[in-house]
């Protein structure tokens, strides 16, 4: 790894390169590469591009897993909008910043998206509060401080939450966690209620199906994804730097407070974006550990409520008539948006980055 | 280049967890039968096997216990004939039946003519009209918990209090009223309700809104519409939020009350108190009048649910098979009027082990009568 970074610093391979060609014109291996990539015209023989059967088939089967790829997510985004419109155009109510939800033709549609837009928002950045700095902390220790032999099997560990089913997640809170966490709830909503965030809410302590356990949950989920880039982005701090923080005199916390923090924020960042998109849609996990409600959401961890994610899949089993699942399309679409643009983002950070490609 | 992996296996794992959740969770899985003090399992008859080899039917999960009983008893009587159900929701069934891709729908309510649906299921079996046959009956229980009170009655009235949140405390002078001589904490009530679409939503709406007595103000359908309270998902979740509180209260099929060994409350509907159970709703549905026409049984459920009969526990979800009067080709015909014939006869037997109620004497007359009229 230290080798290619080397190479690819400009500057210095210019320098090798020229001094090696001018004292040693016999070392065959450069000189033939070098001479038709620096000058076009030599006389002798013109490069000739050989192209084989399999260039061509190969290069038509990426090409087009790559257009069907964007064509796909163009297609889902042309379905949700022919779906959600004529519902959309029946709403009685104001459907972005509407709070209640009815979707049911009879009696006319009137649903607004405000509500679970703030639930799904707030779970998740609930979610990713607490499971950025873990991830940092796991991530630093797998790069920086664990012994290689620890390192790599622990990784593997943290890589495996990722393949747990989402629906073993939510068994998991639903039966586990929930009543576990009764004490510690009722204990915030005791003595810290003063605080909106942990004021009483619309679901009940001791059955324990608030947000509060949900985004919990969500946190685990969040870990390995946050983890696995981050680690991957810490991995690639410049040795150059590390070893010169290094003979500086700096600590083993100095050294990553000064060389790979720096390097891989942006990184770490869009890691947790990436999480964030990954929180926003879950589905299965917090329909089974939230409690659906009657009332508004009262931005408290204590409340009920229904994500975007987990209200569309609530009523995907009664779809029958089709105005009505128009109004869950149009849900859907929100956020189908939502997760694009916290995708978007994230992969802006990094594109700002070439160090890390 | 930074690992994707983690993410696409993440994709992978979410699709799998969307097919999951396709999966309906109104698994009425069977139970013990130990309070099954039924009316004995009714008499076997003639029946005439043949026709179609494999029937496909379609609809409502609230069913799907039962059907599934039926099926085997069809199998064992007449053998190597078929039926194949899904259970994918009353609104699916209706649909599939109109369609003419099923041969038998199955539904929570009967076909609603302000949908057209009366309509369609008419030009579906060519010109003639389709009969609803309340073939699976189940009583819903009102399951609570409460710790140390091992018996709690309530009246249409009180329940349509709670469940719109006119009463918020179990010790309530309009709960003690109904519970004289019982001493009932002060503790707040938890109401758990089912946060998806169901038709046990429904029903118990409905019940609410024909026993209560102007108590319950609210609309019926299939949204739980009561203003308070919890929604867990399914009859299952909803189980679980019970016995995970404390003074908490919810409406769930009785199969569920059963295995999760939940209390019921009584109901009393002006005669006495009835016990949540098979006994009580076959009396109930004894005296269900039906208000459809000739052999087209539609129930006149809101006459059950506000009935006083006495020894009667009318909080019952009744559930239709959806079939042809005419229309079918000469096989199918015949493959249907055998399943149903098993289904009301043999196929009774195993129906109290899976929560349902078999069908009482009388009752079953009237669907044997309707049977043998479809041609």
């Amino acid at each position: 790894m230290s080798d290619s970074d080397t190479v690819g610093r400009p500057g210095a391979p210019g320098l090798a390169r020229g001094a090696r060609g001018g004292a040693a014109p016999d070392t065959a291996p450069e000189a033939p590469i070098s001479t038709p990539q620096g000058s076009g015209g030599t006389p002798a023989q013109p490069p000739k591009v050989i192209t084989r059967p399999g260039d061509k088939i190969f290069k038509a089967l990426t090409v087009g897993s790559g257009v069907f790829v964007v064509a796909m997510i163009a297609l889902i985004g042309v379905f949700l909008l022919i779906q959600a419109i004529p519902s959309l155009a029946d709403n009685q109510a104001n459907f972005l910043f509407g709070r209640d939800w009815d979707a049911d033709p009879e009696g006319g549609l009137a649903f607004g998206v405000l509500d679970l837009l703030l639930v799904t928002v707030f779970s998740s950045v609930f979610a990713l509060i607490i499971a950025m700095p873990v991830s940092l902390g796991i991530a630093l220790f797998l790069t920086q401080y664990a012994p290689r032999r620890l390192a790599r099997p622990f990784a593997y560990l943290v890589d495996l939450l990722a393949a747990v089913p989402s629906i073993i997640y939510g068994l998991w809170g639903a039966y586990v966690l929930a009543p576990a966490l009764a004490p510690v709830s009722t204990w915030l909503n005791e003595n810290l209620g003063f605080i909106p965030l942990f004021a009483t809410g619309t679901s009940n302590l001791a059955i324990g199906q608030t947000i509060f356990t949900a985004g919990i949950v969500l946190a685990v989920m969040l870990l390995p994804i946050i983890t696995a880039i981050s680690r991957e982005v810490f991995d690639r701090t410049p040795p150059m730097q590390v070893e010169g923080a290094l003979a500086l005199g700096a600590t083993k916390w100095e050294v990553v407070r000064t060389t790979v923090l720096p390097f891989g924020r942006a990184g770490y960042i869009s890691a947790s974006m990436l999480g964030l998109g990954r929180a926003l849609g879950e589905t299965i996990a917090v329909l089974i550990i939230l409690s659906s409600t009657t009332s508004h959401f009262g931005f408290s961890l204590f409340d009920g409520g229904d994500t975007i994610a987990s209200k569309i899949a609530r009523a995907a089993q009664e779809f029958n008539d089709p105005r009505g699942a128009g109004a869950y399309i149009a849900a859907g679409l929100v956020l189908f948006v939502l997760t694009f643009v916290v995708n978007a983002f994230a992969r802006s950070i990094i594109a700002g980055h070439k160090e890390y490609e | 280049m930074i690992s994707k992996r983690p993410v696409s296996v993440l994709g992978l794992v979410a699709a799998g967890a969307l097919a999951l959740t396709a999966c309906g969770s109104d698994n009425n899985t069977p139970a013990g039968g130990n309070n099954s003090a039924a009316p004995a399992p009714t008499a076997t008859t003639q029946v005439e096997c043949g026709g179609k080899k494999d029937l496909v039917a379609e609809g409502s999960s609230a069913q799907k216990g039962a059907i599934e009983a039926f099926v085997a008893a069809y199998g064992a009587k007449c053998s190597g004939q078929q039926l194949a159900y899904t259970p994918s929701g009353s609104g699916a069934g209706v649909k599939q039946f109109t369609g003419g891709i099923v041969d038998i729908g199955g539904s929570d309510s009967p076909l609603n003519k302000d949908k057209g649906e009366v309509e369609k299921a008419a030009e579906r079996c060519k010109g003639n009209p389709a009969w609803n046959l309340p073939l699976v009956f189940g009583p819903v229980g009102i399951a609570y918990k409460l710790d140390g009170v091992t018996s709690v009655t309530l009246t249409g009235e009180v329940a349509a209090k709670i469940f719109s949140g006119a009463v918020t405390k179990w010790n309530d002078p309009a709960i003690a009223a109904v519970n004289t001589g019982a001493t009932l904490p002060d503790k707040a009530i938890t109401v758990i309700y089912r946060g998806d679409e169901s038709g046990t939503t429904d029903n118990f709406q409905k019940y609410l809104k024909a026993a209560g007595k102007g108590a319950w103000t609210k609309d019926a359908g299939k949204k739980f519409n009561g203003g308070v309270g919890q929604g867990a998902q399914g009859s299952a979740g909803v189980a679980d939020a019970i016995s995970a509180g404390d003074g908490t209260i919810g409406y769930i099929e009785w199969s569920y009350v059963q295995d999760k060994k939940l209390s019921a409350a009584k109901l009393d509907s002006g005669s006495g108190a009835v016990e949540l159970g098979a006994q009580g709703a076959a009396a109930a549905i004894k005296s269900a009048k039906v208000k459809g026409e000739g052999h087209d049984l539609v129930l006149d459920l809101d006459a059950l649910y506000a009935s006083n009969t006495a020894g009667a526990y009318p909080l019952v979800l009744a559930t239709y098979e959806i079939v042809c009067s005419k229309g079918y080709d000469a096989d199918t015909a015949k493959a249907v009027k055998a399943f149903l014939n098993v289904a009301a006869t043999d196929g009774q037997s195993a129906l109290a082990d899976a929560g349902y109620v078999p069908l009482p004497d009388e009752f079953q007359a009237k669907l044997l009568d309707a049977i043998k009229a479809i041609a």
